[in-house]
């Protein structure tokens, strides 16, 4: 297929009808509004259902009926809103159901604004809602990543029957690249008899199937939690993706940064090496589960002196690096929030100071 | 080898869709693009501005500072963005508009009455594609012929408009050769 010109948040609606995404909720929030736009259009084309909630709170608990009749479901959403459906995602990873969410980050907290941020890595990474749970979860850099990353969300939220989340940002969301859906990133449905909620009936069988998230039992409750534990350790031998920029040749910096923030780190990059200056990137694409070994191996290659972890927040996934560099460099943080994401010129002021 | 243009005048302009049929067009010539606009609440009513960057490798950084090229529809786009260009730049002029001029000796002035040309071909609402076609041919960013199908794609759902809109690109790119 040839490729076409789409808006990042049109492109993702359009991934999730091509991943055979049949249900669609949401709640509309600026940067992310086209998605929903472009799906209340799209998915009554391909018979599938396209219905805004009333608020992102049941529209979370929409996702989680859908999810629980084993149905390929998915909504958008940003920042404020991913809070309001916290509660449910907690719900949802407890009930052990697959479902894809994507939030299309704005500044916060609070209403915050409605410009690019990366604000939100705590939330998507380390929890938002309650419990021990986790999202595998994905950071596109651009249009194409967010297509591909989104097609394979569906695939991955199956096999690990859980929730999985895009953590775009508002440029991705409202930037416009070539793109192309390949057909080979869709998956067939995986069976979903032995839990699914999808009548006796139609699955021909006698065993009453239960999606839940309530277990009394303290033994029982606490094996629910090791099978979800079990998931996120394979989540951490099977799925990790990142990339590696300039990382071949003699850095004196190692720069760990993911999303758009990457890529004006990478033009940042371009710019040292004209003058002589090596400076490597180490890019995670997913940040549940992060990189965790190829952090360490980048940050304490002989020639690189230094880290430091740019993001468009006050500081969080440097909370991470710290944690995979284990005290062997010193790891610095560079961040701007608020909307203004920090200029390739910026990014070069800031590396030139730590040399 | 990379070249950035911003256009920007009032929301309503079709600022984001002259943007966007240059990158269309860059796109089909093989060309790595970025449509990146703003939409803060600017948009509405204020300065509406959208950077397309055309480059021969992956596009890196998104966010521009300083475009090779403007396309300014508005006054306050022309004195909000002029200092911006890169020296060897061309900064389009909507004179219809605008009565100022950039204060600049470095950079290639295009004057171009873009809404009196536009109300005389037939409509003042292509006044974008005067300006689009009048840009493209003065500073060679894009294939002409590829730019001009990407215009009359634009508008294949609505026929009777493309009459009107292909007149309004060829009159731009003759003010650009007059100029």
């Amino acid at each position: 297929m040839a490729k076409v010109l789409m808006k990042g948040n049109e492109a993702i609606g359009e991934a999730a009808i091509r991943a055979g995404c049949k249900n669609y909720f949401a709640y509309p929030i600026t940067p992310q509004s086209e998605v929903a736009e472009y799906l209340a259009k799209r998915l009554p084309e391909v018979g599938g259902v396209f219905l805004q909630g009333e608020s992102e709170v049941a529209v979370g608990y929409m996702i989680f009926g859908a999810a629980g009749c084993g149905e390929r479901v998915m909504t958008t959403s940003s920042s404020p809103g991913i809070s309001l459906m916290s509660e449910a995602l907690s719900y949802i990873a407890a009930a052990q159901c697959p479902a894809v969410f994507v939030n299309i980050m704005r500044g916060g907290p609070g209403l915050g604004g409605i410009l690019p941020s990366q604000g939100d890595y705590f939330q998507a990474v380390k929890g938002g809602g309650h419990g021990d749970y986790h999202l595998l979860v994905f950071a596109p850099d651009g249009v194409q990543e967010a297509v591909e990353m989104t097609m394979n969300a569906f695939t991955l939220a199956e096999k690990y029957r859980g929730p999985v989340m895009i953590l775009g940002d508002g440029m991705i969301g409202q930037m416009m690249e070539p793109v192309e859906f390949p057909d080979h990133l869709k998956s067939e449905p995986s069976n979903k008899d032995s839990w699914a909620t999808s009548g006796m009936d139609k699955r021909k069988s006698d065993k009453r199937n239960l999606v839940r998230s309530l277990f009394l039992d303290p033994t029982e409750l606490n094996q629910n939690n090791l099978t979800l534990k079990a998931k996120y350790d394979r989540m951490k031998k099977e799925e990790i993706l990142y990339e590696g920029y300039n990382t071949d040749s003699e850095y004196k910096v190692l720069i760990v940064s993911y999303g758009t923030m990457s890529r004006v780190c990478k033009t940042a990059i371009d710019m040292m090496k004209e003058e002589g200056i090596e400076v490597g990137l180490l890019r995670p694409k997913t940040l549940f589960p992060f990189p965790e070994e190829a952090v360490f191996t980048a940050a304490t290659k002989e020639s690189c002196k230094a880290v430091i972890s740019i993001e468009m927040s006050m500081g969080q996934m440097v909370e991470d690096v710290e944690r995979c560099v284990k005290g062997q460099r010193k790891v610095d943080f560079y961040g701007e929030c608020g909307g203004d994401i920090p200029t390739p010129e910026k990014i070069v002021e800031i590396i030139k100071g730590l040399l | 080898m990379q070249t950035e243009i911003k256009f920007a005048g009032f929301g309503g302009q079709g600022i984001l869709l002259s943007a966007k049929l240059l990158a269309y067009a860059a796109m089909k010539q093989g060309f790595f693009v970025a449509w990146v606009p703003s939409y803060g609440p600017e948009m509405r009513g204020g300065t509406a501005y959208c950077t397309v960057v055309i480059g021969d490798k992956r596009i890196g950084s998104p966010i521009i500072k300083n475009p090779s090229h403007l396309v300014a529809m508005n006054r306050p786009s022309l004195e909000k963005f002029a200092a911006d260009v890169k020296p060897g730049g061309v900064i389009l002029i909507n004179s219809s508009l605008i009565p100022t001029r950039s204060n600049r000796t470095d950079i290639t002035e295009l004057i171009v009455p873009a809404n009196d040309s536009a109300i005389k071909v037939g409509s003042v609402k292509c006044a974008n594609i005067i300006a689009l076609s009048a840009f493209a041919a003065k500073a060679k960013v894009v294939d002409m012929d590829i730019l001009r199908h990407c215009v009359m794609d634009e508008f294949s759902a609505k026929p009777k408009i493309i009459p009107l809109n292909m007149k309004a690109f060829d009159e731009g790119v003759d003010i650009a050769n007059k100029n």
